[in-house]
C-alpha cells in the first residue's frame, strides 16, 4: 500500500499543500460529520443529492484551491437555510454558543 | 464530535462550532440523529472501500462472461455478485486496452463512484488535479509514477452527478494462475481511478 501514499504525496507536493496522508479520510472529526451529516439527510429523505452538489460546486468555484470540507459545510449550511429546515437566526446563535463553550454537547 | 475533543479547554474553531449547531439543530427538529451520522461515517470509512470495486475487476478478470456484462451494464453486473446500492444513476466501467488508457476526473466537485471505490482520496479532490488531467493528463500521470507509452491513447472521463466512471485495468501478465482473491489484492483504488496499473510485487514473479 506504499505506492498509494507516494501517489497522494505527490500530489499533494504539486500544488503546495501541506503534506497530507491521502489514505485518511478526514483531516478533523468535523469534517466526517459534516460529511455524514448530507449523506444521511439525503438517505433520510430530507435533502437531494443533486440541490447539495450545484451548491457545493458553487462554493469550491467561490472559495479557491483549498479549504474543500469548509465549502462542503457551507454548502449544506445554504441548503438548509434555503429550504428554511432551520432558520438564519437559530444557526447563528446556536453557533455562537459553542463557540462560546455555552454547550458541549456530544455526538 | 466525540472522544477527548469534547473535554479540550480550548473554544472550537469557526468551523467545528459552525458543524456542531448544525448537527445538534437538525437533531432537535427530527431530520436527523447522530446515530445515522455514525452509520455514514462508519460505513464509508470501513465497510465500502476500494475492496468491492477490487472485487469486481478480479472477477472480471477470470470470467470473461462477466467482464462483457460489466462493460455492458455496470450496475447490473455488480449487482450480480452482490454489490448493490450503487448509490449513482449511472455507472460506467471504462476498459483500459493495449491501446487505451483511462482515467478519471471531476473537474467541478468531487463526484466519484463511491459505492464500488470508496471515499475519495484528498489528491482527488485537490483543484491542480482536477484542472490539469484533463489539459495535459500524461504529464500529471507521469508525475504520479504512471507512464503511458506515446503510442496509447488516453481517455479522460469527466465524472458528474448523474454519471460516474470506474476504470477496468488491465490484468497483468504472470498472474495467469492466480485465484480471484489474490488478483483482487493487487487491483488498488489508484488503479480503477486510473492513476496507476496493478502490479506483481518483485518477490513473487
Amino acid at each position: 500500500m506504499s505506492e498509494v501514499s507516494d501517489v497522494d504525496r505527490q500530489v499533494a507536493d504539486l500544488d503546495g499543500l501541506p503534506r497530507k496522508n491521502g489514505e485518511l479520510v478526514f483531516e478533523a472529526p468535523w469534517q466526517s460529520r459534516a460529511f455524514g451529516m448530507v449523506v444521511a439527510l439525503n438517505q433520510l429523505g430530507a435533502l437531494a443529492w443533486p440541490e447539495f452538489r450545484q451548491r457545493l460546486v458553487d462554493e469550491i468555484a467561490g472559495a479557491g484551491e483549498h479549504e474543500y470540507y469548509a465549502s462542503w459545510l457551507s454548502a449544506i449550511e445554504r441548503l438548509v437555510l434555503e429550504h428554511r429546515l432551520l432558520t438564519p437566526n437559530e444557526l447563528s446563535r446556536r453557533t455562537a454558543e459553542f463557540a462560546a463553550m455555552d454547550r458541549d454537547e456530544v455526538f | 464530535m466525540s472522544g477527548d475533543d469534547v473535554h479540550h479547554p480550548h473554544p472550537p474553531t469557526d468551523l467545528e462550532a459552525r458543524t456542531l449547531a448544525l448537527e445538534s439543530l437538525l437533531i432537535e427538529k427530527g431530520l436527523l440523529t447522530s446515530e445515522a451520522v455514525d452509520r455514514v461515517i462508519a460505513t464509508f470509512e470501513q465497510d465500502i472501500g476500494p475492496l468491492r470495486g477490487a472485487r469486481a475487476v478480479a472477477h472480471a478478470w477470470v470470467d470473461p462472461e462477466f467482464k462483457q456484462w460489466l462493460l455492458a451494464a455496470p450496475k447490473e453486473a455488480l449487482t450480480g455478485i452482490g454489490i448493490g446500492d450503487h448509490q449513482v444513476e449511472e455507472l460506467v466501467v471504462v476498459e483500459n486496452t493495449p491501446a487505451v488508457h483511462n482515467v478519471i476526473v471531476c473537474t467541478l466537485c468531487s463526484c466519484y463512484p463511491w459505492a464500488v471505490l470508496g471515499l475519495p482520496p484528498t489528491w482527488y479532490k485537490s483543484a491542480p488535479y482536477r484542472s490539469r488531467v484533463v489539459v495535459e493528463p500524461r504529464v500529471v500521470l507521469h508525475e504520479m509514477g504512471l507512464d503511458v507509452p506515446d503510442d496509447v491513447e488516453v481517455r479522460v472521463w469527466d465524472s458528474s452527478a448523474d454519471i460516474r466512471y470506474m476504470v477496468l485495468p488491465e490484468r497483468p501478465a504472470g498472474t495467469e494462475d492466480w485465484s480471484e482473491e489474490r488478483l483482487a489484492e493487487i487491483v488498488t483504488r489508484d488503479c480503477m481511478i486510473g492513476v496507476a496499473q496493478p502490479r506483481v510485487p518483485a518477490s513473487i514473479s
